[in-house]
């Protein structure tokens, strides 16, 4: 009723000209945004958990471990568990430092300084975004062993490093290669190929690949160094984490290898194509399909952090903020920014380590 | 006609020489204490294996850590910390209460589901 307002005294009225929160606009949308931001990547690990905890996806072959299934390092090859996601979260936390430093130096009015350190942030970026391109690259791809299926039915990742495959000497000719060619190029990526459609072979005691234009090749290839396998998968679940090792673990591997038959053995996790669509050297179909979108989706979000810190640093440049009198701007990019490596540390806890 | 109605409080978010350096300071130490934590994370979670005994005690203490380490993040680098008390509240507390009653929700119903079609499905 009209006649009541005048009344209450001013003290009691909101009269306009505060913030709530005593907050600026723009500051307090920002905020908002990252709520909901952050309710659909707390959604995704949820439903990541889901799976995990269901056990008739993740009974059935054991769920990936994570320091077994990241444990590569570019150059160096594997047996470096979680070196390079730490890396990755080391880069990504020193990106996060250099932006509270930009907003801390436009709290000076100190021009130069946000310049700088907004620099280093879209540096820190870009290196972050490059691990990423080689993570995937490499969940791809799978290790140079993938994972074979024992002939007991016993799945088994491998763990070791892989000798160096030298040449392919044919000795029966096909339409494109004659007998006695050495082939020297693509060697690894025929080898996989050919253990996945199984068309390895055993010859007496060496490896002989059928390759596509009909020729048979003997395979050169130096000897494995620790070899291990690690049982996943097996009709007696107490033997799931059993490692086999030496002459033996040798056996099994090449065995199933040259068996002759199509996916006994599996490389990575394809992304595109029906090759050998849903299965993965990991584990469940899922856990490929989770690691592919959550790591995508926050993937996402730091490139656009980084096309949003870029676009706000010309502004810096241009001196648009120093004419305003603050660098309010700076702040709410740096808060963006921030949630992105806020969401790395529970991806990293939830995918890497758990 | 200039307006008056609009307040921007960005405007007095402003610290001197001074200040700058007890905040930079700080600053580091959260770095250094992020950086320390991530390493413990990384050295556990490869020496100590998933089969381990430990392991429950490790698998906690991971999401302690997280937890510990977002709250530097968003207390400190995210200045949530400085904010007013309320506007702490209206972000952080719904948010927990939803994502405390998503967790427990999903992962019971996981182990339910789980449980059924293994009993009943599948084949």
């Amino acid at each position: 009723m009209a006649g009541h307002s005048a009344e209450l005294d001013s003290k009691t009225l909101w009269g306009g000209k505060e913030s709530p929160f005593q907050t600026s606009y723009g500051k307090l949308m920002m905020w908002f945004f990252l709520v909901s931001d952050a309710l659909t990547f707390g959604g995704l690990l949820v439903a990541y958990g889901f799976t995990r905890h269901d056990v008739s996806v993740s009974g059935t072959e054991g769920w990936p471990i994570g320091e077994e299934t990241f444990n590569s390092l570019p150059f160096l090859g594997h047996g470096y568990p979680l070196i390079y996601v730490a890396l990755m979260t080391f880069i990504l936390i020193v990106s996060s430092v250099t932006m509270v430093l930009a907003v801390e130096a436009g709290h000076r009015m100190d021009k130069k300084g946000v310049i700088k350190w907004m620099i280093a942030t879209i540096i820190g970026g870009f290196f972050f975004l490059g691990s990423q391109a080689w993570e995937w690259f490499h969940f791809t791809h799978g290790s140079e062993f993938g994972k074979v299926e024992l002939s007991n039915g016993s799945q088994a990742i491998v763990q070791g490093h892989f000798g160096e495959i030298e040449k392919f000497t044919v000795v029966k000719a096909g339409t494109e290669h004659k007998a006695g060619e050495e082939i020297t190029e693509d060697l690894m990526h025929e080898f996989q190929h050919a253990a996945m459609a199984g068309h390895l072979h055993m010859h007496g005691k060496d490896i002989q690949i059928h390759l596509e234009d009909g020729s048979i090749a003997n395979v050169s290839k130096k000897a494995d160094e620790h070899l291990t396998l690690i049982i996943k998968k097996d009709a007696k679940p107490e033997n799931v984490g059993k490692r086999i090792e030496g002459e033996e673990a040798e056996k099994l591997y090449y065995e199933a290898l040259t068996s002759g038959v199509e996916n006994r053995v599996i490389y990575g996790a394809k992304f595109f194509g029906d090759d050998q669509f849903g299965l993965n050297e990991y584990g469940p179909q899922q856990y490929a399909q989770f690691f592919y979108f959550i790591t995508g989706f926050h993937g996402f979000h730091v490139f656009s952090g980084v096309v949003i810190n870029i676009i706000i640093l010309i502004g810096v440049l241009m001196g648009t903020y120093h004419k305003r009198g603050h660098y309010e701007m700076v702040e709410k990019t740096g808060l963006y920014w921030h949630f992105v490596d806020l969401v790395w540390v529970f991806v990293f806890t939830f995918f890497y380590l758990v | 006609m200039e307006r008056d109605d609009l307040i921007e409080y960005s405007l007095h978010a402003h610290h001197d020489e001074e200040q700058g350096k007890k905040i930079r300071k700080k600053i580091w130490m959260v770095t250094a204490l992020l950086t320390i934590v991530t390493v413990v994370e990384v050295a556990l979670g490869a020496y100590i294996k998933q089969s381990s005994s430990a392991w429950p005690v490790v698998k906690w203490s991971f999401i302690i850590m997280t937890l510990f380490k977002a709250g530097y993040i968003v207390m400190v680098f995210m200045h949530l910390g400085d904010e007013k008390k309320w506007m702490r509240n209206v972000i952080l507390i719904p948010y927990f209460l939803f994502m405390l009653y998503l967790i427990f929700i999903a992962l019971w119903e996981a182990v339910a589901v789980g449980e059924a079609w293994t009993t009943y499905g599948g084949a």
